[in-house]
């Protein structure tokens, strides 16, 4: 089921923010060039604010020790850490519609 | 076949270096070695003892072998066992605490103790010098120096020569006011003329020194205490402390007991063999050779060197023939370099000469048949490296006269290290050669410090480091091939900083997004990369910089320091640690009510409050009511002080006053790594002023030493001296114009002890002081611009730059 948790321009252009969804906490992130992915809001490693993170098109990187996890798999990038990612949208106006479903993040890289 | 018995007596820097030596040529397979020294320490560095004396080093600093070097090498140390005999006929040595020892072969290094010119009343009951009296040789005589100038109000320092001088410097450091009394009619009468001399008494002079010339001390007066000096033409002198460093004395008397032929010094043949006994040998100085007793310290390597290769057998030719006397030194901040004669003495002799005494330049040379017999060099020795080494090997000289006195921009270094011949000697105290250098590297050593660790090049006084530096890389840069994404600014685009600025400057690229689109291999933009290129488009661009908040990493989003969890620090600006008690209770007030976990004193002598929420972050601020402390970025950081001169009973400079001065005009600089400062009132360094990023030191009479390079974090390292300047203006020009520098030339994330031991402080010096590249002025201009630029980013509390900027968590509209 898809939840409207807010808008997009809530959010700066490249950066993320958490949500509170229930007692859950979502990453959400708009990318530079307008892409929105949602994650786990802690870092697998030491518990960082992915939010917080850097961002680029494809992945973020964890503030405190630079992991990096790819925003559509979850796969950390160089690291045996993973994250949930949750599947995400921005309709026309901007509203950002969640799927609370974590897809799966079984997979990880070697 | 069995070992050998090698006693040496004398555990100085001769008869370690000796030993050293004859290890290194595999010595320890024929020898048992066994050292006898005086003093009841490892052998230390003596050149390094004003240093102790300045309060710039650590007596721990100065030691060249730690104990446990003796026991690694097999050696056995009876340190503070002076031997009194030496037995000839049964070949043993015997100490005066009863310690006997056997020898096959015999080496005496026992160097040589202060001269003590006649004069009543300087000997105390017990023969040696009375109390308030010292030499200058030993870490006691400078432990004694200290501890009595502390309480001292005058000084008089018996002998102007290199070690006198020296001697009068340190004791300025500790606060007595000092007198200078020369025999001689100009100061450092061996290495200087008249001119020289008078340039150099009046920098002295300039600094607080009272120098006395031809002036004979006759007696110390005072019957407990020492009250004064009496002087053969009736004058005298009031003081409370008297350091005679009057040149000196071989310690050969062991030598004369034992029946060997002693001169001035004990007689050595070209093999450093006693001329009365093949199993004798005798180095430093100690020794004389051909009527010359030497007391510097290239000669002694030479000898040491002599001796290792004939006793061990590698060279039963090796010979020593003499030394040609070359140095090069630092006297108060002067920098002199002096070799050979110093007044022609043959008609045919020419003089070249250059003449700037208000600046302290003085250059001289003499030529005999086309080649450098003589030389002094005052003020500016940037020639010093090229005329030393043309003295040493006697070569002809180019009929360009002018261009020995001065660098007129032609030949480039590269060129000029194409040229030095292999054997040409980079390193003169501890004499390692072009060709040394050269095979360390082909052996693998690629780095500087590997180089100088292996050769020990550069570990002497330490003067010649920079060009070790160069002539390392010289060696590299010939002879590796690299993988050339090492050398790119960010990894994904393909470019070198020089080469990445050019681009950006032309293609006019002002956000970080423009840069990955342009220049990027894929055009995409890359995480990782987008805080270097931040960090490099502000420097280029100030005001103009089109900023884009996710190219920053979340400090600067939100300019504080991220904690592990999560939580920020806040650190107010607090300039030199100086703080009011208003600022105390309102930091103290903020601490309470915000139930802040952490307060805590920061290395930079600031307050830092821990474990604050994002959320709350506008609102400290705001009841903070100070501006921004720059903790948390790539940037210029602090500037840490101590007292200086408005209440410090030693302070030479107004340290405080100048680190506020500092913060004011850079603070918030965005600059490739953090930039730490310090301001120090004088050489004690209480606030580590050289071990900072840009360190500025008063040494008295409005003049600083700007130190650059140092660090005391994850590496430490002793800042370079860049420069001595005048006056407070001066050191702000120079932080600014290095600050430019460095953040125009280092890599992302490269701090500037990296950065100057890439570059080289000799380059440093060429581009910042004395202009070499003519970019002076656009530093200086850009670095202005981009302080002008910087806002105090604290004021975002009222008035944030994106949405939810200091959010951690928004509620979902479900």
């Amino acid at each position: 089921m898809e939840l409207a948790i807010g808008k997009l321009s809530q959010i700066p252009s490249g950066e993320g923010r958490n949500f509170a969804v229930g007692v859950l906490r979502v990453a959400v992130f708009h990318t530079h060039g307008g892409q929105v992915f949602a994650t786990q809001a802690d870092c697998p490693h030491k518990s960082g604010p992915l939010a917080d993170g850097l961002t680029d098109e494809h992945s973020v990187v964890c503030p405190l020790h630079d992991r990096a996890y790819d925003f559509s798999t979850g796969a950390g990038l160089g690291n045996e850490c993973a994250i949930k990612i949750y599947p995400v949208r921005a309709t026309a106006d901007g509203t950002i519609l969640l799927t609370l479903e974590a897809q799966s993040t079984d997979q990880k890289v070697a | 076949m069995p070992k050998q018995q090698l006693v040496v007596i004398g555990n100085g820097m001769a008869g370690a270096r000796a030993v050293e030596d004859l290890l290194a040529l595999g010595g320890g397979e024929q020898f048992d070695i066994t050292m006898f020294g005086d003093e009841p320490y490892g052998n230390y560095n003596r050149i390094l003892l004003s240093n102790i004396l300045s309060g710039i080093q650590d007596a721990s600093e100065i030691f060249i072998n730690p104990l446990s070097w003796y026991e690694e090498n097999n050696i056995t140390l009876h340190a503070g066992s002076r031997v009194v005999e030496i037995d000839r006929a049964s070949h043993k040595v015997l100490t005066a605490n009863g310690i006997k020892a056997h020898y096959d072969k015999l080496l005496i290094a026992t160097g040589s103790r202060a001269f003590l010119p006649p004069m009543k009343g300087s000997l105390g009951a017990n023969g040696g010098l009375r109390e308030g009296v010292f030499a200058f040789r030993t870490i006691d005589d400078c432990n004694g120096i200290m501890q009595t100038a502390k309480a001292s109000k005058r000084a008089a320092v018996i002998g102007g020569g290199l070690l006198g001088l020296e001697a009068a410097r340190g004791l300025m450091n500790h606060g007595c006011e000092v007198h200078v009394i020369h025999l001689g009619k100009h100061l450092m009468d061996a290495q200087l003329d008249t001119t020289g001399g008078a340039i150099l008494r009046a920098s002295m002079e300039k600094m607080g020194i009272t120098i006395h010339l031809q002036k004979a001390t006759t007696e110390i007066l005072g019957d407990d205490k020492v009250t004064g000096l009496a002087f053969k033409d009736g004058s005298t002198l009031e003081c409370d402390m008297v350091v005679i460093s009057a040149g000196i004395k071989p310690n050969a008397e062991i030598g004369h007991s034992a029946g060997l032929t002693v001169e001035r010094a004990i007689v050595v043949d070209n093999h450093m063999r006693s001329v009365d006994d093949m199993n004798i040998y005798v180095v430093g100085e100690c020794a004389q050779h051909r009527g010359k007793v030497y007391g510097l310290v290239a000669p002694l390597w030479d000898q040491a060197k002599v001796f290792a290769e004939h006793i061990s057998k590698t060279n039963i030719d090796a010979a020593y023939n003499g030394s040609k006397l070359a140095t090069k030194l630092k006297v108060m901040g002067v920098e002199l370099a002096s070799m050979g004669i110093t007044e022609p003495v043959e008609d045919r002799d020419e003089t070249i000469q250059f003449t700037e005494a208000k600046r302290g330049t003085y250059k001289k040379l003499i030529v005999r048949d086309g080649r450098l017999v003589g030389g002094i060099l005052m003020g500016d020795i940037s020639k010093a490296a090229f005329l030393m080494q043309a003295f040493d090997r006697d070569s002809p000289l180019p009929d360009e006269r002018l261009g020995l006195l001065f660098d007129l921009g032609t030949p480039s270094q590269k060129v000029t290290f194409d040229e030095m011949p292999a054997d040409a000697q980079i390193c003169n105290c501890n004499g390692v050669s072009k060709a040394a250098i050269g095979a360390c590297v082909a052996d693998g050593k690629r780095s500087a410090k590997a180089v100088m660790a292996a050769t020990r090049a550069g570990m002497g006084c330490g003067s010649c480091k920079g060009l070790v530096n160069e002539v390392v890389d010289w060696f590299c840069g010939g002879a590796t091939e690299e993988d050339p994404s090492v050398h790119y600014y960010v990894p994904c685009i393909p470019m070198a900083k020089p080469e990445l600025v050019k681009a950006i400057r032309e293609q006019g690229l002002k956000s970080v997004s423009a840069v990955f689109a342009a220049l990027a291999i894929d055009g995409k933009p890359d995480a990782a990369s987008k805080p270097a290129l931040a960090s490099l488009l502000i420097t280029l661009w100030n005001e103009a910089y089109e900023d884009e908040r996710d190219a920053r990493f979340i400090n600067d989003r939100v300019h504080a320091n991220i904690q592990k969890d999560a939580t920020f620090s806040v650190v107010p600006e607090m300039p030199g640690g100086i703080t009011t008690p208003a600022e105390l209770m309102r930091i103290a007030e903020v601490a309470v009510k915000y139930d802040v976990p952490l307060v805590k004193l920061t290395g930079g002598q600031r307050i830092d409050l821990v474990g604050i929420t994002k959320e709350d972050l506008p609102k400290v601020w705001a009841d903070l009511d100070m501006p921004a402390g720059w903790a948390w970025g790539k940037s210029y950081r602090t500037c840490k002080s101590c007292i200086g001169t408005d209440y410090c009973r030693f302070g030479l400079g107004d340290s405080m006053g100048l680190a506020k001065k500092i913060e004011a005009k850079f603070r918030g600089i965005d600059s490739p790594g953090k930039l730490k400062l310090a301001t120090a009132g004088c050489p004690r360094n209480c606030s580590e002023a050289m071990v900072k990023d840009i360190g500025a030191v008063a040494i008295g009479n409005d003049k600083w030493e700007i130190y650059v390079g140092g660090a005391a974090g994850s590496a430490v390292r002793k800042g370079d001296v860049l420069c001595t300047v005048d006056g407070e203006d001066a050191v702000m020009k120079i932080t600014g114009r290095f600050t430019q520098w460095y953040r125009e030339n280092a890599k992302y994330k490269e701090r500037t002890h990296t950065f100057i031991e890439r570059v080289g402080i000799e380059r440093a010096r060429a581009v910042l002081v004395d202009d070499s590249e003519g970019i002076a002025d656009a530093l200086d201009t850009a670095i202005d611009a981009s302080c002008a630029a910087v806002k105090d980013p604290w004021k975002e509390r009222t008035a944030p730059k994106t949405e939810n900027q200091f959010a951690s968590l928004l509620p979902a509209e479900v």
